[in-house]
């Protein structure tokens, strides 16, 4: 059975070594500030005991007031998983940090993010549309596109 | 003096026999070999994740039938499963029981499909696709039995199955499983050792391990490059847990392994298929009490199978209305073919092509 990590534990470890850097848990899940989600991607991946190294699905959430990024990784090593999240709350020129540099896995799916949310992640090796073509107007997924 | 060569760029696609449907991938060669490749999708966008927000949750179980259209029945358990973790169903036992018999049947087309086309790119020009296609025709039989449809059977339901299979039914599904491994012997007998195959399969395209898991492959693609990694077995779901059958994994992590990792799940498919037939109770109901229009509770969940092409996810968030608020769908050859441009560098454009092949790809899945 995949297990899901015990999230309190994770987020205690997470804010002792980044401090601040775990806003809130959730069962199975945390949410992660924005600026400080590369720094805890990269030591989820190399930490030897939590060793994450298969990234499944990413994906993001428009809840209006803010955009939700949902990640959720697995250690094929150890057979467990949690759930990543970070929020972007701006609007008209939303951004969060790539993490295509840690999974390659996030390659396409943030380019999917891109086309249909419309946020940017800096440090993508090719940021662009996928599914729809160059010069669509608006991204279709966000809740108040008709 | 030497002569000046530059890179030039060779459009494949998107109307061409080799790509399985409406995929393009802009080439650049150098004289024959292939230094780069981007694929290039979008085609066939329905916007399905969108239509879905707008709809109830059993309407949308008809687009899943329309993602990867080779394997309609994993896809309707998989976001069938991932609605009744949220809501919280419990489906009956002998609907579980026939769930399973379905999407194994569903892994063995699929497999045939996969192989047979595979084969077809490498030059085998229909012949063994016959072949497959003549074992695929019974299956699809047992399908059109149960759901009157051939290709989109939209025959699971939220908490179980739309109707209890016919009587004829379980005696011709016995016939089938008891044929099949004879079928599957002749394949090995045409194909695993054949000269025109080993020669054009082995060692091409090779994924190694470390790259497979970095790009987040999953189905054949991950096991073929050693990775023991199956969701029926790493995290049984429905009633995989009650059932005997290995993990086929490959070696080298080339084209031949993909190909052989298919043809091993397929004895392994039949095996559960037995398993499965054997235990199932003769009667009992086939779905869960479950109202016109589902209102789950608000919250999130997660549902996830292996589908025959790899690890196929619905990601679906609830704000307690009977509309999903976001339903993200999570298709396996997506992620697989990121693999292509590292598994292609250096090949010559007709090794690309099975290249392309044998990751066995569904435009309907990856544009969806």
């Amino acid at each position: 059975m995949t297990v899901a990590i015990n999230e309190t534990e994770i987020e205690k470890k997470l804010n002792e070594i980044f401090p601040g850097s775990v806003i809130s848990s959730e069962k199975g899940s945390i949410l992660v500030d924005k600026g400080s989600l590369l720094k805890v991607a990269e030591y989820l991946k190399n930490a030897p005991e939590l060793a994450f190294d298969y990234l499944t699905f990413v994906t993001a959430v428009d809840y209006l007031d803010y955009f939700e990024l949902v990640y959720r990784i697995v250690s094929l090593k150890y057979n467990h998983s949690l759930i990543v999240k970070t929020r972007c709350s701006d609007r008209e020129n939303p951004t969060a940090p790539s993490l295509t540099p840690v999974w390659r896995a996030a390659y396409y799916q943030e380019r999917e993010i891109y086309d249909l949310f419309g946020i940017r992640f800096e440090g993508h090796p090719e940021l662009k549309r996928l599914l729809l073509w160059e010069g669509f107007k608006g991204h279709p997924l966000r809740r108040d596109y008709l | 003096m030497p002569i000046k060569t530059e890179p030039f760029y060779l459009n494949i696609g998107p109307q061409h026999p080799s790509t399985h449907g409406v995929f393009r991938m802009r080439v650049m060669l150098d004289g024959e070999v292939v230094v780069d490749v981007e694929p290039v999708i979008g085609y066939l966008h329905r916007g399905i994740e969108k239509l879905a927000e707008g709809r109830t949750y059993t309407q949308n179980i008809i687009f899943t039938d329309r993602l990867d259209y080779l394997s309609s029945m994993t896809n309707n358990l998989a976001y069938c499963m991932a609605v009744e973790k949220l809501a919280g169903i419990k489906v009956p036992e002998r609907a579980e029981y026939l769930r399973v018999i379905f999407a194994e049947v569903m892994r063995i087309s699929s497999h045939l499909m996969a192989v047979g086309f595979f084969l077809n790119d490498l030059g085998a020009m229909m012949t063994p696709v016959l072949y497959m296609w003549r074992e695929r025709e019974k299956i699809l039989d047992l399908f059109e039995m149960v759901s009157g449809q051939r290709l989109l059977y939209n025959y699971m339901r939220i908490g179980g199955l739309s109707q209890d299979v016919p009587a004829e039914f379980m005696p011709a599904m016995k016939k089938f499983i008891a044929e099949m491994p004879r079928y599957v012997d002749e394949y090995d007998q045409l194909l695993a050792t054949n000269e025109i195959l080993l020669a054009r399969a082995k060692g091409v395209g090779i994924l190694p391990r470390e790259t497979a898991i970095d790009i987040g492959a999953s189905g054949p693609v991950l096991r073929a490059s050693g990775v023991k990694w199956d969701i029926r077995k790493m995290n049984p779901y429905s009633i995989y847990d009650r059932f005997d059958f290995e993990i086929p994994i490959g070696q080298n992590g080339d084209c031949y392994d993909r190909y052989w990792v298919r043809m091993q799940e397929i004895r392994q498919s039949i095996r559960i298929v037995e398993q499965a037939l054997k235990q199932i109770p003769d009667t009992g109901p086939i779905r869960a009490d479950v109202p016109l229009y589902i209102r789950p509770p608000k919250g999130e969940a997660y549902g996830y199978i292996e589908a025959p092409k790899g690890n196929l996810g619905f990601y679906i968030v609830s704000d307690g209305s009977i509309a999903p608020y976001r339903l993200h769908i999570y298709p396996p050859t997506l992620i697989n073919i990121t693999a292509l441009r590292d598994m292609v560098k250096g090949w010559k454009v007709a090794d690309l092509i099975i290249i392309f092949g044998s990751i066995d790809v569904v435009l309907g899945e990856i544009d969806r």
